[in-house]
């Protein structure tokens, strides 16, 4: 293996979009929860993807089509490997997390969940793991249970015990909070579960570009997760499901690929993975995730780890002696971001001069309105990291902050 | 005093050439939020949910009454910038006749560099105000026309 990446200048100018001006001045991208960048490689196998190898994948006899298909065959077993899967049918393609968790809901709900039966969820989740089961409870008559946070932005374990019970089915959680930060001790929750016999969903998709994620340790049923909040394109996203538990679902869409057999009195279905995988897929998005991921490989988590926790480290340190900042969300296990107020200054506001200095940030409840009304503010300014982001770019975003308290 | 209020082009012009003595975005802003600080635009007791424009950022409250064939405008807004900018639609809108209001394109946004707040994509609520305001202003005007 070629030796790793691990200068920052260097990985840098894998982004061609990092070298940009905005507003006049340098682009300092803290947005990466949102949204990462793109390294050169990614928007390379994609362009080579439609300047060489672009047809229709599966059940082509010519050349183009046995290439396209070995291409995004070739990225299911990358990613197989990258969330160390045991089999590399239990890797469905989605659209993304939201489809994943909507795929999910419909079909496990189908086949498993029943009039009275509870779906638990907590209180830090994203709007997308909160309106799917909200859906399906509505259709089949059962209950969204939904565990409460501490102030810190923290599960508590022993309220977890209790709120399950014997009609929890399913289990949908989030890895790494998107407004927050806050790690979950997902082995854990997955094993309390495991007891009781309940399978548990998680949504990955601030998680796996931040630390090493192994399925089969964390033993979760299900793992969703997007590529393009790692470095992938957008509109393309994975499924992983425990074989079992996908073999005893209903299919999610039906149409091409995902067939066997069709005639107008029956239809029978594909195996896994294709039975969930209905319709031409992002094909040139699958190839630009298999992208993604080498490019991750090519820096290795244990840099990306060590960088990321010594910014987060660094931005908390240097943002707390602002005068008025509080943070929202100060979990001891933290990834990923920063997210704080400013008192008497709308996120809004300083999201609209943060952007006049270059500086991108988020503002608003980042589709996590309950974490809103839970810590009684109207939003948050969320600055997130990735694995290029640097200590002079958070030494700006610190100054931006001052600028923007001169200004109100 | 209503009787006398200049037409939408007038106003227009004036918030244009007080802009224009402004070099940078950071002076252009600092008036905004100026703006925005100076004026209570709305009494609390009209802050009420049929009042408010939920933006996915800033929320916005608007409020319209008829006087005298004029459309009288109050609004406010729990960001400052967003409230600057309403303090300027206000100044542009409020006192017109409704056909007026209904007709006018506000183009003074766009040459004080501002457009990118009436953007649908800032989601601070100043598009759906807009929009509303237009809408108050239909009604009124359909009022005139049809009185009860």
């Amino acid at each position: 293996m070629s030796e790793l990446l691990t200068d920052i200048e260097a990985i840098r100018a894998h982004f061609p979009i990092l070298s940009r001006e905005v507003n006049g001045k340098p682009l300092v991208y803290l947005d990466n929860g949102a949204t990462s960048q793109k390294p050169q490689s990614v928007i390379d196998a994609i362009s080579h993807y439609y300047e060489y190898e672009n047809s229709n994948i599966h059940r082509g006899v010519h050349t183009l089509s046995q290439d396209a298909t070995a291409a995004y065959e070739d990225v299911r077993k990358k990613v197989q490997k990258f969330i160390n899967a045991k089999h590399d049918h239990e890797i469905i393609f989605t659209s993304g997390t939201t489809d994943g968790i909507n795929l999910v809901a419909s079909s496990f709900g189908a086949s498993l969940v029943r009039k009275g039966d509870e779906i638990l969820i907590t209180a830090m989740e994203h709007h997308s793991n909160i309106v799917p089961w909200q859906m399906l409870c509505e259709r089949r008559g059962a209950h969204l249970k939904v565990l409460p946070i501490s102030k810190e932005g923290e599960i508590d374990i022993e309220a977890f015990k209790k709120l399950i019970g014997p009609k929890t089915e399913l289990i949908s959680l989030v890895h790494i909070s998107n407004s927050l930060g806050t790690i979950n001790p997902i082995k854990e929750m997955i094993a309390i579960a495991h007891a009781q016999n309940i399978p548990v969903m998680i949504d990955g998709a601030q998680a796996v570009h931040h630390m090493p994620v192994d399925v089969q340790e964390l033993d979760a049923d299900f793992y969703v997760f997007s590529a393009h909040k790692m470095y992938g394109p957008t509109g393309v996203g994975i499924l992983y499901g425990k074989e079992e538990l996908l073999n005893d679902m209903e299919p999610y869409q039906g149409g091409g690929d995902m067939i066997k057999n069709v005639t107008f009195e029956k239809t029978t279905y594909n195996d896994l993975p294709f039975k969930f995988e209905a319709g031409t897929p992002n094909i040139a998005g699958g190839i630009g995730l298999g992208a993604a991921i080498d490019f991750i490989n090519s820096i290795g988590f244990d840099f990306i780890q060590a960088h990321e926790a010594e910014l987060c480290r660094f931005a908390v340190s240097q943002l707390r002696d602002i005068k008025g900042l509080r943070f929202i969300g100060t979990a001891k296990e933290r990834a990923g971001l920063v997210s704080f107020v400013l008192d008497g200054i709308h996120p809004y506001d300083t999201g609209v001069i943060l952007d006049k200095l270059g500086i991108a940030v988020r503002t608003g409840h980042h589709c996590t309105q309950p974490v809103m009304t839970f810590f009684e503010v109207p939003g948050t300014v969320r600055a997130s990291f990735a694995v290029y982001n640097t200590k002079q770019e958070v030494v700006k975003l610190v100054e931006g902050i001052d600028r923007v308290k001169r200004m109100f | 005093m209503v009787g006398t209020v200049e037409n939408i082009e007038a106003k227009e012009q004036e918030i244009i050439e007080e802009f224009s003595l402004f070099d940078d975005w950071m002076d252009r802003y600092e008036h905004i939020i100026g703006l925005g600080k100076v004026l209570p635009l709305i009494s609390d007791e009209l802050k009420q949910d049929d009042l408010l424009i939920k933006g996915c950022q800033s929320r916005v409250w608007l409020h319209a009454n008829l006087e005298d064939g004029k459309v009288l405008f109050t609004a406010d807004s729990d960001a400052i910038i967003t409230k600057g900018i309403i303090s300027l639609l206000i100044r542009v809108l409020s006192g017109q006749t409704p056909s007026e209001i209904i007709n006018t394109d506000l183009t003074f946004i766009d040459e004080i560099g501002l457009k990118e707040h009436l953007s649908p994509t800032r989601s601070n609520g100043l598009v759906s105000m807009v929009k509303q305001m237009k809408l108050y202003a239909l009604a009124f005007r359909t009022q005139q026309n049809n009185p009860s």
